[in-house]
Formats: C-alpha cells, sequence, structure tokens
C-alpha cells in the first residue's frame, strides 16, 4: 500500500507545490495575454468609436484563439542574409524574462497554508530588474540578426531607451526598500497590509503623521516608476523600438508565425509582469482593506489571488488608456526626460524619504 | 522670407505635460464610456445590416440588360456603350435578325454581350449613351466572385439581372 505521506515531506512537498503554482500561473498569465490583446484592440476601438473584434465567439472573445491559430499555419520565413542562431533565440529572449519576473511575484496570500508565491527571494526586487532588462536583449538581438534597416533602427532605439530609464526605474524603487527594510517582495506587501498602501496610506491602522508625510515621496515614486515601466515595457508614449509609422513595426519587422507571436506575448507577458510588479510595490499586492488573508480560510486565499489580478488588470487597462491618448516621444525627447528629469527626481526622492524618516527616528 | 513664429510662453505646469496628459486622458475615457453605455453612432455592420431597401431608384449598381413589354431585347447591337465605356469593359458581337422575323425591321441584335465586373466602373455613360434605352445601371452593387472570369456577366446573367423595363421608347412598334 502506497502511502501519501511522503507528498508531505516539506522538500517534497515545496517541490510539488512549486510545480503546481508555476503551472496554474503561467496557464493564468498566458490567458491573461491573449486577453490583454484582446483587451487592446477592443479598448483602441471604443476610444476611437469603432466597434472592434465582434465576429468569433461574443464579442469578439474567441478572437485571441483564432489569431493563435492563424499565426501558427503561417509560413515561418527566414529572410536571407540573417543570423540563423540569434534570428531564433531573440524572440525566446524576449519572452521567457517577462514570465520569469513573475516567479517572484507574491500573487495572493496563501492557499491551504501554502504562500502563494512561486520563489520567495529574499532579493525580489533585484531579481525583477535583473530580469527584465534582459528583455531588451531580445530586441536588440532581433534588430541586429535581422540585417535589415528598420529593425536595426528600433534595436538603436531600443538599446538608447534602456540606458535613459532603468536608472530611473532603480531608484525610484529605493524609498520603498527604506520605510520597509525589506527586499523581500512578499514582506513589502506584508508591510501595506499592515500600514496601508504605499500610494494610498489610509483607511489602515497605524495613520500618522510620519505616514502623511511619507505618502508625498511615495506619490513621486509612484509616478517615476510607473513612467519608467511604460518604458520597460515599451508601451506607448515609449514604443520607440516599434514604432509602426517610421519603422514598420521595428525589431520584429524580418519575424513572421510563431516567432513573431513570441514577440507579441513576450511584449503582453513583460505588461502583466510590470503591472505586477507596480501593483506589489506600490497597491498593496493581494492585500484589500478589512479583508483578511489566506489564513482565514482557504476562501480569502481564493479572494486575495482574485484581488491581485484585478488590480492588475486595471493597471493594464490603464496602459492601454495612456497608449490611445499619447503619442509617441521622440527618442532624444525620452533621453532628456530619463536623464534630465526623472533622475533627478529619483534621487531627490531619495533623500528626502530618508530625512523624513530620519526626522522621526530621532 | 523667414518669418519668426512667436512661441507660447508655456507656464511650468504646463511644461510638465501633466496637464495636457490628463486633458487627453478625459477625452479617451469620455469616448470609452460614450461606446460603452452605446451613446456612439458606430458603422452600419455591413454583411447583417444593409442598405437595400432604401438604395434610390438612380442609384447606380451594375449595369443590365433589360427587355420591353413584348418580352423582346431592347438591344440593337449598335455597340455605341461598347465605344464609349472607357474601361472598356463592354464586349458585343452584333447578328443579324432573320428576314422572317417578327421584328426583322430592327436588323441587328447581339448574339454575345458581355461587361466585365471587374472592369467596370459604374460610371452609368453606356446607360447615357444607348439610343436604345436597353442597358441600365441596376441596384445591384455586391458582385463578387472567385475567379476573373466569373466576374464577366454574359447576356443571360445580364438579362436576369435587368428585367423588364416598360413605357420607354416605342419606335419599333408595327404602327410607329
Ligand atoms: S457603367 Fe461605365 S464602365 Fe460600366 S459598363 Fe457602363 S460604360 Fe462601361
Ligand atoms: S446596349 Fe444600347 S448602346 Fe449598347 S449596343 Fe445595345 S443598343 Fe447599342
Amino acid at each position: 500500500m502506497l502511502s501519501f505521506d511522503i507528498f508531505l515531506q516539506p522538500e517534497i512537498f515545496l517541490l510539488w507545490t512549486s510545480f503546481l503554482k508555476t503551472a496554474v500561473l503561467v496557464g493564468v498569465v498566458l490567458t491573461m495575454v491573449a486577453y490583454s490583446v484582446w483587451a487592446e484592440r477592443k479598448v483602441s476601438a471604443f476610444i476611437q468609436d469603432r466597434v472592434g473584434p465582434n465576429r468569433v465567439g461574443w464579442a469578439g472573445l474567441l478572437q485571441p484563439l483564432v489569431d493563435g491559430v492563424k499565426l501558427v499555419l503561417k509560413e515561418n520565413f527566414v529572410p536571407s542574409g540573417v543570423n540563423k542562431f540569434f534570428f531564433s533565440l531573440a524572440p525566446a529572449l524576449a519572452f521567457v524574462p517577462a514570465l520569469l519576473v513573475l516567479a517572484v511575484l507574491p500573487f495572493g496570500s496563501s492557499l491551504f497554508g501554502v504562500p502563494m508565491v512561486i520563489a520567495n527571494l529574499n532579493t525580489g526586487i533585484l531579481w525583477v530588474f535583473a530580469v527584465s532588462s534582459l528583455g531588451v536583449y531580445g530586441i536588440v538581438l532581433a534588430g541586429w540578426s535581422s540585417n535589415s534597416k528598420y529593425p536595426f533602427l528600433g534595436s538603436i532605439r531600443s538599446s538608447s531607451q534602456m540606458i535613459s530609464y532603468e536608472i530611473a526605474l532603480g531608484l525610484s524603487v529605493i524609498p520603498i526598500f527604506l520605510i520597509t527594510g525589506t527586499l523581500n517582495l512578499g514582506e513589502i506587501v506584508q508591510y501595506q497590509t499592515l500600514h496601508g498602501w504605499m500610494v494610498f496610506p489610509m483607511g489602515m491602522s497605524g495613520f500618522n503623521l510620519q505616514r502623511l508625510l511619507l505618502w508625498i515621496p511615495m506619490l513621486i515614486s509612484f509616478l517615476v516608476f510607473l513612467i519608467a515601466m511604460f518604458a520597460e515595457t515599451n508601451r506607448l508614449p515609449f514604443d520607440l523600438p516599434e514604432a509602426e509609422q517610421e519603422l514598420v513595426g521595428g525589431y520584429h519587422t524580418e519575424y513572421s508565425s510563431m516567432r513573431f507571436a513570441m514577440f507579441f506575448l513576450g511584449e503582453y507577458a513583460a505588461m502583466i509582469a510590470g503591472a505586477g510588479v507596480i501593483v506589489t510595490l506600490f497597491l498593496g499586492g493581494w492585500s484589500l482593506p478589512f479583508v483578511p488573508d489566506g489564513s482565514q480560510g482557504w476562501l480569502w486565499g481564493v479572494v486575495n489571488i482574485a484581488t491581485f489580478f484585478a488590480k492588475v488588470a486595471a493597471i493594464i487597462f490603464f496602459f492601454l488608456w495612456i497608449r490611445w491618448t499619447l503619442p509617441r516621444f521622440r527618442f532624444d525627447q525620452l533621453m532628456k526626460l530619463g536623464w534630465y528629469v526623472f533622475f533627478e527626481v529619483a534621487l531627490v526622492n531619495i533623500f528626502l524619504t530618508a530625512a523624513i524618516l530620519l526626522y522621526f527616528r530621532s | 522670407m523667414a518669418r519668426p513664429v512667436q512661441r507660447p510662453k508655456l507656464s511650468l505646469l504646463e511644461r510638465s505635460y501633466l496637464p495636457a496628459i490628463f486633458g487627453g486622458l478625459l477625452v479617451t475615457i469620455r469616448h470609452f464610456k460614450d461606446m460603452i453605455f452605446g451613446k456612439t453612432q458606430v458603422t452600419m455592420e455591413y454583411p447583417e445590416q444593409n442598405w437595400n431597401d432604401d438604395l434610390p431608384d438612380w442609384y447606380r449598381g451594375a449595369p443590365t440588360l433589360v427587355k420591353d413589354e413584348h418580352g423582346r431585347e431592347r438591344c440593337v447591337a449598335c455597340q455605341l456603350c461598347e465605344f464609349i465605356c472607357p474601361p472598356r469593359a463592354i464586349t458585343i458581337k452584333p447578328g443579324e435578325i432573320s428576314k422572317d422575323s417578327k421584328w426583322a425591321k430592327v436588323e441587328k441584335f447581339p448574339e454575345q454581350f458581355e461587361i466585365d465586373m471587374a472592369r467596370c466602373i459604374y460610371c452609368g455613360l453606356c446607360q447615357e449613351v444607348c439610343p436604345e434605352q436597353a442597358i441600365f445601371l441596376r441596384k445591384d452593387y455586391s458582385i463578387t466572385g472567385e475567379t476573373r472570369e466569373s466576374l464577366v456577366h454574359d447576356k443571360k446573367k445580364l438579362y436576369e439581372l435587368g428585367g423588364v423595363m416598360t413605357g420607354l421608347v416605342h419606335k419599333w412598334d408595327e404602327k410607329k
């Protein structure tokens, strides 16, 4: 008689729950990717007074499926003169980092005592930055190996874009670590459940003058981080590497079929991961005021997970909304903005936070 | 001569882009909201909805051939339409009406009459030029086919689309 106790031994338990969580999370996120493409088309249509996809399924809800089939069936064309190895590697490099970021995001409190995060790293946010900037390599390699001018221009823009926003991106979150004293994303969320969300510190216990003063640098951080995130995920107004109008699609001009789909999925997966990071750092992660966490019963655990994804969906809507409102920046404007404005603002913000913390400590 | 353009003086707040961005966001969300609540008038969903019932009588759809009240074809194969057609969509092969026919007086009829709908530009010149009022642009506008050949309307098809048109010229009637 085989005993199931073996599955409850700590190491084995960790192993199979991790596998399960990974599989479910990747499944959920890929579905979200498909439907954010649908949402993008629908939202853009509505904003422009059009109808949007409405032929396949109710309100076009099966459209992503049909698009997927179409992309798979298309010819996977490799133009002559490309560097085949890098040409094939680039789509994967653009897609995988976006999914890896998800590993450290706490997407729920706990379910049956299992923490709802795949890897509870103590260096959580550093992992996010390290991995998500790898995505740029996918774009640069794609542009370089395509042996064609528009992709090449796209990848040049991508690298110039990266050096202008990454510093602001990194600096803008330092105030959070000053306040919470940890890099672990799970603990940052825990802190926010106790002290209120970073950008909305009301409505919970422990509200005082210090929280009110800290609210100012938090809002600045949030703004800078949000804008840098637009650049990180190549969304308008910072989608310079793609620039359909000037660069005919930029780095993925020469790609077709599944390779193109990988870029496409990668872009939206990065958007979801980025939204997840924003939610985790600034919007309280899975927490809602007055909603207990998963230790109070599995139902609350499910509610927490749903909360997280609802917040992510709201941020994604905001991304789409911005995209169909603002025109694209020129890349010198972006560099100016990154180096002259956000870098300084983020730097001053750190000192501001530190000063407030110091004042209240003494 | 170069004309200096006075650039508007922007306040610090305006130069931060933020008010403009906020205003833009309000505009787009208003359109989104109006669409959600069905306040926006959108385009007609074509294959399901169409104008077919409201087309005016003078609508210039596909050119067709018509018969008169005797069921006789009106076209006398004068080929004027063939010559005036700007994209040369019409091809006519005239034939002779036999001497013992009731309509021998008419002398000619089109043995073949083809209009290439892939060429036709719906200009209506054929209708205008026809001395017999035999060719009319009717209301069919959705002409589709899977091959080029299937878009060439032959005589049979043209009469099918055209039908009968009464009460116009009567110059071939016996009494006239
Ligand atoms: S409508 Fe114009 S283009 Fe068409 S067949 Fe008549 S003359 Fe030719
Ligand atoms: S349709 Fe009219 S213009 Fe054309 S050949 Fe016949 S009679 Fe002449």
